[in-house]
């Protein structure tokens, strides 16, 4: 693997070799001394575009857990608000010899034109792009499944066993909210097909992009009837931005009547938590927007997992870190991508 | 089948006598048992007793050796508990040798309930080579805790030294050049019956000419 | 007049006129003079061209290309540009309206006119814009840009559509004065706000904002029925899909005067190819799909769509080396586009080089009313005719390198690909333009 730049890259194999990665990386989370020197010497660049303190955080602490020294590069502030290209920002990059560059990205596409340019020798690693990616996200949304949902004994019985090198084989998930405009919807809808999981998309016809047919999954505008037919295993909740509601322009181009409609058709809420098994778990990327797509009562209900999802966030991107940076790239460029 | 030269393959599956792939059987089944035996009552008699030991496999082939090394404490100290003794201690983040290798995959960490601080560790290998094993695992062991000691146990000290580290129990000191190679086959690890033979395998500790068709050369 | 003394007398050997049995052309005086049978002795004052294999096509007419002078200079300049239209074997083009200035006064098309009067490779005439500054609020000087020196007869706000309908009712009643014609960049505005591609299943997969087909679609519906209610003419520019076909044949089956145009890239390029978020391929209207490619060769085909037209649209390379959303539309077609018309209709079987004749040449000179006259485009290849001739080579196949084109930029989206077809010559008003299939530099001073 070289780079990291989207979810339909990943072969079944080789994203259980992420997930397991980052169950060995997990464990060491809860030492005493979480520090590893396994990436002494690397550098690791987090190139942001577009705000997500987050997700910088996230990608951050993984790369000092593993001892990669790390620069933060905010658009905010630097040459690149000013209008340096992005192809001159990675010109600085590789001449300050990053070894993989974390890119965050308004514009679709921008990792993957920054991974195959030629402008940078570095491994990229997608933090997000425009509405096309997020594959960390999707990665520890699946990590965060496995470990709640696989090896569950019949029965609904509560005792999960060990899941290392397992799939997310027959697991229904349902994906509700704003896909056509969500990358981490798109992330996941490859990524959990890969794993042998069952999604299922929930959402307004408005918020479901054309062409949605191609994708393998199913596509529902009932959020009611997915949750009493399908009785899926997780729901992972999508944030709806306040901007979807106004639309642009002179109005009419919002994408629901406004968010009471949204609220009551596809909210999350204590009702609609009721008619869920008692296994199924309540996710959500954040940041969250309380009472909108998701109530409170569902927010901080056991089911969810939600504050689990942001620890295995830095799991998994010390697993891909790890295996992007910790082997030979040489020998590596070879094989995978 | 045929019985001749061996199909390469990702497991040691040459046939130990067959002199035209020059492998050669160090210790057989037998050797290898008395070896841990005698390797558990030095560690008994070294720490006048086992009750503060604890033994960390380094996988792969370690972590069976351990698990071996523990059940003979147990019949030499009679209460002692094997599982409570043993663990297995992963030193793949801790290796300066990374950048070298296609990426490995991590293995787990797993310590016994109590714990390894104030108590004494014996590190267990398979092969002792450059020494640069045991220095990742004595910097992952001071990430998990603080052990009151730590020695080492190798089934087979092959020379080469490239630290200064050496070992406080061996099994067979094996001199080798360099230009050969030290595999060891255990079943708990090599166990599938041999695909060529159909025979089930045994343990054994092999010596061959680089580069050879098997896997289990203890890293440098 | 100094150009029938300084011109040579050209004798065409053995061309094939549009494909039919060899002849030997003459071209003096600015005009064919003569038709002979095929290798003829020729007299010591004619200097013999060797055109065997070869066909002879009428100039072609270039009805939509961008030559970005005045105001990017540093993408092509209208000497650059044209040029590159002599290297694809035009002997005329219509230059876009959207330069800095926009060409929405008599003064900037007059300056375009003379300056591609001077460089002398085809014959620039103008577009006027149809709106002041293509805002789409206000008529421009229609009239006088008609009434110019470039004598406009084609008005575009090309690179924006004229949305507002009643705008564009004005417009087609206005040009009617003086048989103008309105073409039309059909792109609804508000369904295609922040669009980067064809709507679609890749676009979904990719995540870039989509280019529905409905606003080209919407756009050209509205336009045929204002056409037919105002009695007036229409043309729509670089049609992209197959609904946009379907209606256009619909409208001409009830009789409205519109006439429609595809790209060479839209007869053979899908949106598959953006994929790696390589701009180059990133252009407007967007690459749409096989199904589409497949109704715009029909509908050429069969006579839905009256002619290709490049929408050269050239770019610097900064505008390309980029990111997908931040890099420019547009892609070059001048010196491409007779290939990609070979190989997709006439290697197919599905048009002959009549039709290419037809397509690319005659039909444009009609539907910018520059086929009459002392400068007169687009007509056939007889005698007394405008000596105006391409030689094509069907047979060559050549890699096309974007690094060594004529046009100052490199954005072609066939670079590294092979295309058949070679333009040998170009000759305007019996002129050579390109010879050996390179351009002829002029002797200062001498205009054809």
């Amino acid at each position: 693997m070289k780079h990291l730049l989207s979810t339909a890259d990943l072969a079944r194999a080789d994203a259980i070799r992420i997930l397991d990665t980052a169950a060995q990386m997990a464990a060491t989370q809860s030492r005493e001394i979480k520090k590893l020197p396994t990436l002494r010497g690397r550098t690791v660049v987090n190139l942001f575009f577009e705000d997500s303190t987050r997700t910088r955080i996230s990608f951050e602490t993984a790369a000092k857990r593993l001892s990669a020294d790390v620069i933060n590069f905010s658009a905010k502030g630097s040459s690149v608000s000013k209008g340096e290209s992005l192809k001159d920002t990675a010109l600085t990059l590789q001449a300050m010899g990053a070894d993989a560059v974390v890119i965050r990205h308004q514009a679709s596409g921008a990792p993957h034109t920054l991974a195959h340019a030629g402008w940078v020798e570095a491994a990229v690693v997608n933090a997000g792009d425009g509405m096309h990616q997020h594959p960390t996200q999707a990665l520890l949304d699946a990590f965060t499944m496995r470990r709640h949902l696989v090896g569950r004994g019949a029965a609904g019985a509560s005792i999960v066993g060990d899941p290392t090198g397992q799939d997310l084989a027959g697991l229904r998930i349902a994906v509700v909210g704003d896909v056509l405009h969500s990358r981490v919807a798109r992330s996941n809808v490859h990524l959990l097909h890969t794993l042998g999981a069952q999604v299922t998309l929930v959402a307004p016809p408005t918020l479901v992009p054309v062409g949605v047919e191609t994708w393998p999954c199913d596509v529902s505008y009932h959020l009611d009837e997915v949750l009493a037919e399908t009785a899926p295993d997780a729901v992972m909740m999508l944030r709806v931005q306040r901007e979807r509601m106004s639309g642009s322009g002179a109005g009419g181009g919002a994408f629901f009547p406004n968010p009471l409609e949204y609220t009551r058709n596809y909210g999350l809420d204590g009702r609609r938590l009721a008619l869920l098994p008692d296994h199924t778990i309540v996710m959500h990327p954040g940041p969250m927007n309380r009472g909108l797509e998701i109530s409170a009562e569902a927010a901080d209900s056991p089911r969810a997992v939600i504050v689990e999802q942001v620890a295995n966030g830095v799991a998994v991107r010390m697993a891909v870190l790890y295996l992007l940076l910790a082997g030979d790239a040489s020998k590596e460029r070879a094989g995978l991508e | 089948m045929s019985s001749g030269p061996a199909v390469p393959s990702s497991e040691p599956t040459v046939t130990p006598e067959d002199p035209s792939d020059g492998v050669t059987t160090v210790l057989g089944e037998a050797e290898i048992a008395r070896a841990l035996t005698r390797i558990a009552h030095e560690v008994v008699e070294r720490n006048k007793g086992a009750h503060d030991v604890v033994l960390l496999g380094i996988p792969t082939r370690g972590v069976p050796l351990a698990e071996r090394l523990a059940e003979r404490l147990a019949t030499i100290e009679p209460g002692l508990v094997p599982a409570d003794v043993v663990g297995e201690l992963d030193v793949t983040m801790y290796r300066d040798d990374l950048h070298r290798h296609p990426v490995r995959t991590i293995g787990a960490t797993r310590l016994p309930a109590s714990g390894i601080d104030g108590k004494v560790v014996v590190l267990v290998d398979d092969v002792l080579f450059s020494g640069r094993t045991i220095r990742a695992a004595l910097d992952a062991i001071s990430d998990i805790g603080r052990p009151r000691a730590v020695q080492l146990a190798a089934l087979v000290d092959r020379g080469h030294r490239e630290l200064p580290i050496r070992p406080d129990y061996v099994g067979k000191n094996l001199p080798t050049s360099l230009s050969e190679r030290v595999s060891v086959r255990l079943v708990e690890t090599d166990g599938s019956p041999d695909d060529a033979t159909g025979e089930p395998v045994t343990d054994a500790v092999l010596i061959s000419q680089r580069p050879t068709s098997t896997s289990s050369e203890g890293t440098r | 007049m100094s150009e029938q003394t300084t011109n040579p007398t050209y004798v065409l050997q053995g061309a094939a006129p549009l494909g039919a049995d060899p002849v030997d052309l003459v071209l003096a005086g600015g005009v064919i003079t003569e038709v002979r049978a095929a290798h003829s002795p020729v007299a010591d004052d004619e200097t013999a061209v060797d055109a065997t294999g070869l066909v002879a096509l009428p100039g072609l007419v270039d009805l939509h290309t961008h030559l970005r002078e005045p105001g990017r200079e540093d993408a092509e300049t209208i000497v650059s540009g044209t040029r590159a239209a002599a290297v694809g074997g035009f002997t005329a083009v219509h230059a876009m309206a959207n330069t800095t200035p926009v060409a929405d006064t008599a003064g900037v098309v007059e300056q375009v006119w003379r300056i591609g009067r001077d460089a002398g490779w085809v014959d620039v005439h103008p577009v006027g814009a149809v709106s002041v500054g293509l805002e789409g609020h206000q008529l421009a000087e229609i009239g006088a840009m008609a009434d110019s020196a470039a004598r406009v007869r084609v008005f575009s706000d090309d690179g924006k559509c004229v949305w507002d309908p009643i705008l564009m009712r004005r417009a087609l009643e206005y040009v009617k004065a003086f048989d103008g014609v309105v073409a039309q960049h059909a792109q609804e505005p508000r369904l295609t706000e922040g669009a980067q591609m064809n709507e679609g299943v890749v676009s979904a997969e990719l995540g870039l904002a989509g280019w529905p087909a409905v606003a080209e679609e919407a756009i050209i519906a509205r336009d045929v029925l204002l056409a037919e209610h105002v009695g007036s003419r229409l043309h729509v520019c670089h049609l992209s899909t197959a609904g946009s076909v379907e209606i256009i044949r619909w409208a001409k089956g009830r009789g409205i005067d519109v006439t429609a145009e595809v790209t060479p890239h839209h007869l053979v390029l899908t949106d598959e190819l953006a994929r790696d978020y390589d701009p180059t391929f990133k252009v407007n209207p967007p690459l749409r799909t096989a199904a589409d490619v497949e109704a715009v060769r029909q509908g050429l085909a069969d006579g839905t769509i009256d002619i290709v037209a490049t929408d050269h649209a050239p770019h610097t390379r900064e505008d390309k080396d980029c990111e997908w959303a931040a890099a420019a539309f547009g892609m070059t077609g001048l010196e491409t586009a007779l290939s990609v018309v070979q190989q997709t209709m006439v290697d197919s079987g599905r048009m002959t080089w009549a039709d290419v004749a037809r397509v690319l040449s005659a039909a444009p000179a009609r539907i910018g009313r520059i086929d009459e006259g002392p400068t007169a485009q687009g007509r056939p290849l007889e005698v007394g005719e405008p000596a105006n001739v391409v030689l094509v080579d069907p047979a060559a196949r050549r890699v096309v390198d974007g690094r060594s084109q004529a046009t100052a930029s490199t954005n072609t989206p066939f670079h590294g690909h092979e295309l058949p077809g070679r333009v040998v010559a170009t000759f305007l008003r019996g002129r050579a333009t390109v010879l050996e299939g390179a351009p002829v530099e002029q002797v200062a001073g001498v205009r054809s």
